[in-house]
């Protein structure tokens, strides 16, 4: 599904260059839940771009699904966008002028889809997420944890073979974050990989596959039976 | 671009953002209804200006009989100056003379007629080139003509109030008036911006005159245009005209009694130069006018693309790609700006119109208008300026990189 060889990504303000991603080698296979945890400036959040096409990268090969996504112009960055990936922002993204169905609706807008049929198809999402009653309200009068189920539902409504979020608890209170791993591990069951940035453990925690990033690099890769049994043995020891 | 789609989604965004619209409409609008007032207004003083000194604004030399005052080879002072039609043919040869007619007047002890109608109206008899030295607008009919000339028809051009006066509302074309008992057919009847007294007298061919009222080769004064002449070759015109008559005459071309010349066309220049000034000032206005209403769309325009950078950002990671995002912002800008130039031109010029129809025409304002070309294409710059504005801000920002857009929280 992912492959990620030897990425190297830097950012340039003014004369200083920040080498944020140093070599990273990663795979990532169909239908996984992953999370992708470090400290702030560890590269997580570009690692997250990099792989969303949001932005590109310097050195090294990224494959989504077998092809190589390199160079992309912007074009045909946006088209592999629409397609594959759906993405969850830790401050929801939501357009405020437009009530929540017309929000789930937009990326199928994109899609060229008519107006009646992605209006249908956004209502049904709204219905499946619990938000069917809220469809013809704007963003701001949406508490926290339904705007990010709105935005769930607008990352869903493309059918994308993988799901970005990026800090999607971020400004959710602990309860609300509970609910939305377990939406994710929901959706996740449906075949969708879902990648999650956060550096939240309990959240990481209720993922398959914990990535940790340190300066730029793969610091270790936790699977989640295994992490049980490095626990364990700490406790033990 | 006739994609319905996108229509749909370009009203739903001015739909809901009716205060970012209404500001750049309203801009638009402003714009072009002050320009529309102001280019008006501008035309109407140029209006106002023009027909305050119309009379005075021809470029004309006026040449009079007068009495001579310095005694030459024989002939003692104190004699008169009579033109005859010798005079006329040789001046008509004069370099640079456009239309000349000489004419002499038969003031208003003369009863026109019409049926039972009566009235006392001055006579002129001239040339055809007398209405385009006049500038006399024909109403209806025409002015005399070289065949009336001729064949010494017995026609006449009648003014508007000899019409009112003698006619009652009757079509005058082809009736018969009696100047002194002898008729004459009106062929056309003239208006003239000189004013009343202008319009209060009749034109008949100078050789019906001149054999009617016994006048046989005699002509009063000798008038005419010199066409784009400057100031100076008039001055030099006058003095080949006063050289030629001394010669035919026998009087001292130095004699400044002999004949009186009065050359119009250095009053005529500097209302030349007033007209052209009010002109330019109306021209500079309009084009400040135009200039402030780019600079203000155009700051609109960018803001409105600023305020939506993060929008986009989030269109794009939707999978909207750069030139849908272009498109998106243009059309909506265009949009906006056609309709509001619109409303802008539909309100200045219904304004205009209810000023110029209800304004009593004052001195030096009259008739304010505005020259629709000048105000559509005025329209139009604008909307290409907005449309230029909100382009060169919304490829930078479709460009953007959908995280940078995002990033700004």
């Amino acid at each position: 599904m992912i492959r990620l060889k030897n990425i190297h990504k830097s950012y340039t303000t003014g004369s200083n260059t920040l080498h944020v991603l140093k070599g990273v080698d990663l795979e990532i296979g169909k239908g996984e839940l992953v999370s992708i945890m470090g400290s702030s400036g560890s590269g997580k959040s570009t690692l997250l771009n990099v792989l969303g096409i949001l932005d590109n990268y310097d050195q090294g090969e990224y494959f989504l699904n077998g092809e190589l996504i390199q160079n992309m112009n912007e074009k045909k960055a946006a088209h592999y966008r629409n397609r594959h990936i759906g993405f969850v922002f830790q401050s929801f993204n939501l357009i405020s002028f437009k009530n929540a169905m017309e929000n789930v609706a937009l990326p199928l807008y994109y899609k060229k889809v008519s107006r009646k049929k992605r209006n249908e198809k956004a209502m049904g999402y709204l219905d499946k997420l619990g938000l069917k009653e809220w469809a013809h309200h704007l963003p701001n009068e949406l508490s926290g944890g339904q705007k990010q189920r709105l935005a769930i539902a607008r990352a869903l409504i493309s059918e994308p073979s993988m799901i970005l979020a990026d800090e999607p608890t971020g400004a959710l209170d602990s309860q609300t974050s509970m609910e939305m791993m377990d939406l994710f591990k929901e959706i996740n069951s449906m075949g969708i990989t879902v990648l999650i940035v956060t550096h939240e453990r309990d959240i990481a925690a209720k993922t398959q596959r914990i990535i940790r990033l340190k300066d730029g690099i793969i610091e270790s890769i936790v699977t989640n039976g295994e992490r049980k049994k490095w626990l364990r043995e700490q406790s033990m020891a | 671009m006739f994609d319905l789609d996108k229509w749909q989604e370009i009203y739903s965004t001015i739909n809901k953002n009716k205060l970012r619209t209404f500001l750049t409409g309203f801009s638009v609008a402003w714009g072009i209804f002050m320009l529309i007032i102001l280019l008006g207004s501008g035309y109407g003083l140029e209006n106002g200006v023009q027909k305050e000194f119309k009379g005075d604004a021809e470029n004309t030399l006026w040449v009079n009989q007068g009495t001579t005052s310095i005694s030459y080879k024989g002939y003692k002072p104190g004699r008169f100056i009579e033109f005859g039609n010798k005079d006329y043919e040789q001046i008509k040869k004069v370099e640079d003379v456009e239309f000349i007619s000489g004419n002499f007047r038969i003031w208003q002890n003369n009863t026109l007629s019409y049926k039972n109608e009566y009235g006392a109206f001055d006579i002129f008899c001239t040339h055809p080139d007398y209405g385009e030295v006049e500038k006399l607008i024909p109403v209806k009919g025409r002015f005399l003509n070289q065949v009336d000339m001729i064949e010494c028809r017995k026609v006449t051009a009648i003014g508007n109030l000899v019409e009112k006066a003698l006619f009652k509302g009757e079509d005058p074309i082809g009736k018969y008036i009696h100047v002194t008992g002898i008729p004459f057919k009106v062929i056309g009847v003239f208006e003239d911006p000189g004013g009343d007294r202008d319009v209060s007298r009749i034109y008949i061919p100078l050789s019906t005159g001149q054999m009617v009222f016994n006048r046989l080769n005699e002509i009063g004064t000798i008038a005419m245009t010199v066409g784009n002449a400057s100031v100076d070759r008039s001055n030099e015109m006058t003095e080949e005209i006063r050289k030629d008559l001394a010669q035919r005459h026998h009087f001292d071309p130095a004699d400044q009694r002999a004949v009186f010349i009065w050359n119009n066309v250095e009053n005529y220049m500097k209302f030349m130069t007033l007209f052209a000034n009010i002109r330019l000032f109306i021209w500079v206005i309009g084009i400040g006018t135009i200039i402030a209403g780019i600079v203000g769309v155009s700051n609109i325009m960018m803001i409105v693309v600023k305020e939506r950078t993060k929008e986009i950002g989030i269109r794009k990671s939707m999978g909207a790609t750069p030139g849908s995002i272009i498109s998106l912002i243009m059309l909506e800008s265009i949009l906006i700006t056609s309709f509001a130039g619109y409303l802008g031109l539909v309100l200045g010029v219904g304004l205009l119109e209810i000023v110029s129809k209800n304004l009593p025409d004052t001195d030096y304002f009259s008739k304010p208008e505005v020259n629709i070309n000048v105000a559509l294409g005025a329209t139009l710059i604008l909307i290409i300026a907005g449309a230029i504005a909100g382009f060169v801000p919304a490829r930078k920002a479709a460009a953007v990189r959908p995280v940078v857009a995002l990033r700004d929280e």
